[in-house]
């Protein structure tokens, strides 16, 4: 049985999916576009016998959320771009540490303060680990409020299969956008979680140390294999959603808000006679390169279309490497895209051999 | 021929191992002191600690309790994640100098601030240890260091910062004192403020803070008992010991 529509922000949707997936403990500091994530959870938790702190900064906040994930809760912090690179110091330690933890950037403008328009400028930083050290954060993309919620309680379930940080990345397009969700109830948190290795005292048992620190010889390259190892695995969770890529001639890569501007333009152009279809990578890390090298063996064309001057881009040029190249397409930061603004430049793609020119910006 | 005969003996709590601090150094009273102080306060089963980085980063090899690993400074925030998630635990940090009063002042003075209902080890040696010997927030007007070769400046570097007094004047403090170890009266009062910072965890009252002046021979470049007598005569003046906040009175 379906369960009714309400209609929420994605923001809301966020805190809503935290609070079914069982959020115990949230840490955060106010930043536009991510506010009312906070502003819900400092009642909604509260209500349900949860811990909320509006942190004294973004530092402080990612730190109790590494306390709270060492005693193996289910613990959330939100933020939005400057915020997230304060954050990064202890995203690296809990990923050092194999801790278990959903971070959630609304990501804006920047470099610098920016703006808080929307923007995909964080991608390199989520993608790629974002703080010191050789690390992965698994990075969910949703494109709808809907997907924000359900992406929210997933991410609690795959931080604590991979006891690893979890980054849910979305936009202020996202952040502030409303539309109908099914709020779905969950099967609750599993038995037993994290009784095996979370911190809870001594009594009964031998001590446990949950450190990133390894100086002896040999210790650290010990402790990267089994994170390489633990990436690896990771790899399954690659996906993406394809719209009309099967009898595409050039595939649109995009994700998250973006992804759904450059939905609509497909549709459109799809109605004209163009055979163009839409890859829309659901998780940015493992980036689903498969699926992307599948269609490029096929002989399909590629433009990556993103809100920042160019990064997944060099992913998509990864992954098809072998068949193809990938034009690219760019939204900067600070400019709001509609669906019109891609079809004359991905018009002017199709009619036109592919030839490799400079970068095109809308 | 002489008889050997135990007449002094460690707290279970604390593994039977030689330590790593350079000789002189007031780490391995501090650690003996919380070791017994757990023992004695029934907290061994249900402690966790919340380690910090620099010389005092080891802890965890010598006690044997639940313990995480915090970022440089960030101790107080750590431990403030960890006590909320298990508020029926004992949490307590262990942070140096450059630690606490440096990078982190601000999880501190928050963590503190917020009446956080765990204990707090300070170890002010006024000096970085681990990285060398460069100056810290707690080094004395005209101390050498690596960094301020021709002692500090108050003018250029500001004054050393007194954490116990300023943590005193706090809502959500509920102990604070500055003890040292240099001496066995010393030693005995500074194991019976550690206690009450443990006490009024247990009380559930708010945080407990206790600042221990302690030595640092290796980047004093002095003997252990130079190291000592300069904490007796030199620091106690700026640094004065004694009780800044306890529960019932203000200051003592």
């Amino acid at each position: 049985m379906r369960s009714e529509r309400i209609l929420v922000k994605g923001n809301e949707a966020i805190a809503m999916g935290a609070m079914a997936a069982g959020c115990e403990c949230y840490f955060a500091y106010p930043i536009t576009p991510q506010s009312d994530i906070p502003e819900y959870l400092s009642t909604a938790l509260v209500e349900a016998g949860g811990e909320f702190i509006q942190a004294e900064s973004e530092i402080a906040a990612s730190n109790m959320l590494l306390g709270a994930a060492a005693c193996g809760k289910r613990a959330m912090t939100s933020s939005s771009s400057p915020g997230i690179s304060l954050k990064q110091e202890a995203i690296s330690y809990m990923a050092g540490s194999d801790l278990p933890a959903v971070i959630v950037n609304i990501c804006r403008g920047g470099p610098g303060l920016g703006s808080i328009d929307p923007s995909q400028g964080d991608y390199y930083q989520a993608t790629r680990g974002g703080g010191h050290g050789d690390y992965r954060t698994l990075v969910l993309a949703p494109s709808t409020c809907q997907e924000a919620y359900d992406a929210t309680i997933e991410a609690f379930d795959l931080a604590f299969r991979y006891r690893n940080p979890i980054m849910i990345l979305g936009d202020a397009i996202l952040g502030q956008m409303k539309e109908p969700i099914h709020p779905w109830k969950t099967r609750g948190r599993p038995a037993g979680e994290a009784e095996e290795w979370s911190l809870s005292g001594a009594k009964g048992r031998e001590p446990r140390l949950l450190k990133s620190l390894y100086l002896s010889e040999g210790a650290l390259a010990g402790h990267h294999a089994h994170l390489v190892e633990k990436y690896r695995t990771m790899q399954d969770e690659a996906r993406g959603e394809h719209v009309w890529t099967e009898d595409a001639d050039l595939v649109v890569v995009a994700y998250g808000s973006i992804a759904r501007i450059a939905k609509s333009t497909v549709r459109t152009l799809r109605a004209e006679g163009y055979r163009v279809g839409l890859f829309r990578p659901v998780t940015l890390y493992p980036f689903p390169s498969p699926d992307l090298a599948g269609l490029a063996a096929r002989g399909k064309r590629f433009v990556t279309v993103e809100h920042n001057t160019g990064q997944m881009v060099d992913d998509v040029r990864l992954a098809i490497r072998r068949h193809a190249d990938s034009e690219l397409l760019t939204v900067y930061p600070g400019v709001l895209p509609n669906p019109e603004d891609f079809e004359h430049p991905i018009r002017r793609l199709m009619d036109t051999e592919n030839q490799p020119e400079e970068a095109r910006h809308v | 021929m002489y008889k050997e005969e135990q007449v002094f003996s460690a707290p279970e709590v604390m593994v039977d191992t030689p330590m790593h601090f350079c000789p002189g150094c007031h780490h391995g009273i501090i650690h003996r002191l919380v070791g017994e102080c757990l023992t004695e306060l029934g907290l061994v089963d249900s402690t966790i600690c919340v380690g910090s980085v620099g010389c005092s980063v080891f802890i965890y090899n010598y006690l044997r309790v639940d313990a995480v690993e915090s970022p440089h400074g960030r101790a107080a925030a750590v431990a403030t994640g960890v006590k909320r998630a298990r508020p029926d635990n004992f949490v307590f940090t262990y942070q140096g100098d450059g630690d606490l009063a440096a990078i982190g002042l601000s999880e501190i003075v928050y963590a503190a601030n917020r009446g956080e209902k765990v204990s707090v080890v300070f170890v002010n040696n006024t000096v970085y240890g681990m990285t060398g010997g460069q100056m810290a927030p707690t080094t004395m007007v005209g101390q050498k260091t690596t960094t301020c070769a021709g002692g500090r400046c108050q003018e250029r570097d500001g004054a050393p910062l007194k954490m116990a007094e300023m943590l005193a004047s706090l809502e959500g403090t509920a102990f604070s004192a500055r003890v040292a170890v240099d001496s066995i009266p010393h030693l005995k009062k500074a194991k019976k403020a550690l206690r009450k910072a443990c006490e009024v965890q247990i009380q559930g009252r708010g945080l407990g803070f206790i600042e221990f002046l302690s030595a640092c021979p290796t980047n004093w470049h002095m003997t252990p008992l130079q190291a000592n007598a300069r904490i007796s005569k030199e620091l106690t003046s700026y640094f004065p010991l004694g009780t800044y906040k306890e529960p019932d009175h203000t200051q003592e």
